[in-house]
């Protein structure tokens, strides 16, 4: 686990336009900058918040994420909720 | 010397400003009629400048360099950082205080160990009351962000204490300066607990934050907090400042208003300073 990791990237295209630039071109890249494990990496690449919220990243940081990722509210806040569901059964 | 001329404390949701249309009719007839007998207040203390107090939200810092307090020291700050369409708030930029944020910074470091910045930007927390109360932006602001997000925080304690520290710095002060506390009270913000309110912990907060009772509003533990008034309820550090600094005067509640749509009760007081 590299949660810190996981929430600077999150960070870092929150608040910086050149690396959501970047990202949007090339994750992969971007991601290699970052100490990631492979699962963490993926799900930041398919920005699957479910995942990336059940690793503990911080709300705050995952909301703004999604939303530029092209997930609605409501859609955003489902995908958690299943997540959390999923990791119950 | 000019005491302070203005004290109170206002809730800063995203959602008064960005989706107002989603809280019922009653609740919008209470809540905007509040905040504007708080812009009434506000503009007839003939404030010099205003010190706003908020939370941060991963705006100016991550846990690379996380400040417990931070006073901004720029001669003005561009907000909001939000896109437009969220906040329904146009992109300014504010004017600061800078020399009066300097004298205060000051005299608040011989009591308590501060940050300080000519960078901040200003996100919802300080942009939605400013939109409220304040919408053409020409009053110079003093801006302090407390970290009230990653843990560890700064106590509750260390919170009342700069209250103290900012009412001896402003006591010295030739300006008319006023002080709010954006915030809070108990919310679930960004989860699928959002619009989940606890109105008896935020009815019971209130009371304690009005009378200045020290010992009740620094109480709670982070985990009773997290629990009970949720990830956005460590929020009320802002307010726990505003109560230290008004030591005294008499509180008054303007608003009270459970509003689900807007994920916070509406809460808005004010300190008669």
């Amino acid at each position: 686990m590299s949660l810190y990791g996981v929430q600077k990237v999150l960070f870092r295209l929150n608040n910086d336009p050149d690396v959501r630039k970047r990202f949007a071109a090339d994750r992969d890249t971007v991601l290699a900058e970052y100490p990631l494990t492979q699962e963490e990496r993926r799900a930041l690449a398919e920005a699957d918040v479910g995942s990336l919220h059940l690793m503990g990243a911080h709300p705050l940081l995952l909301a703004p994420f999604a939303g530029r990722s092209g997930l609605k509210w409501p859609d955003y806040l489902a995908a958690l909720q299943r997540a959390r569901d999923a990791r119950g059964r | 010397m000019m005491p302070l001329a203005f004290a109170a404390a206002a809730v800063h949701a995203p959602g008064i400003t960005g989706r107002p249309q989603n809280a019922t009719e009653q609740q919008r007839g209470v809540f905007f009629p509040a905040y504007r007998r708080l812009r009434e207040r506000l503009e007839s203390a003939r404030l010099d400048a205003l010190i706003m107090v908020s939370a941060e939200h991963f705006t100016n810092f991550f846990m690379n360099n996380m400040p417990a307090f931070c006073f901004g020291l720029a001669e003005d700050y561009p907000g909001p950082s939000e896109d437009e369409p969220f906040l329904k708030i146009p992109k300014t930029r504010v004017p600061g205080a800078a020399r009066l944020a300097r004298a205060l910074a000051t005299a608040v470091s011989e009591d308590v160990d501060i940050a300080h910045s000519e960078e901040l930007v200003l996100d919802h927390g300080f942009m939605v009351p400013l939109h409220l109360l304040t919408p053409d932006m020409r009053l110079p602001i003093v801006p302090v962000v407390i970290n009230c997000l990653a843990a560890p925080r700064p106590a509750l304690k260390r919170c009342y204490a700069l209250g103290h520290a900012l009412r001896r710095a402003i006591d010295t002060r030739a300006e008319r300066v006023g002080l709010l506390a954006c915030g809070g009270l108990s919310h679930w913000p960004a989860v699928p607990e959002s619009g989940k309110l606890n109105v008896e912990w935020d009815r019971a907060f209130l009371e304690d934050f009005l009378a200045h009772r020290r010992d009740a509003l620094t109480r709670y533990t982070e985990a009773e907090i997290e629990r009970d008034a949720g990830p956005g309820g460590h929020e009320v550090r802002a307010w726990i400042v505003v109560s230290a600094a008004t030591e005294g005067a008499r509180g008054e509640t303007l608003c009270f208003e459970p509003i689900p749509a807007y994920a916070i009760t509406g809460a808005i007081a004010t300190m008669a300073v």
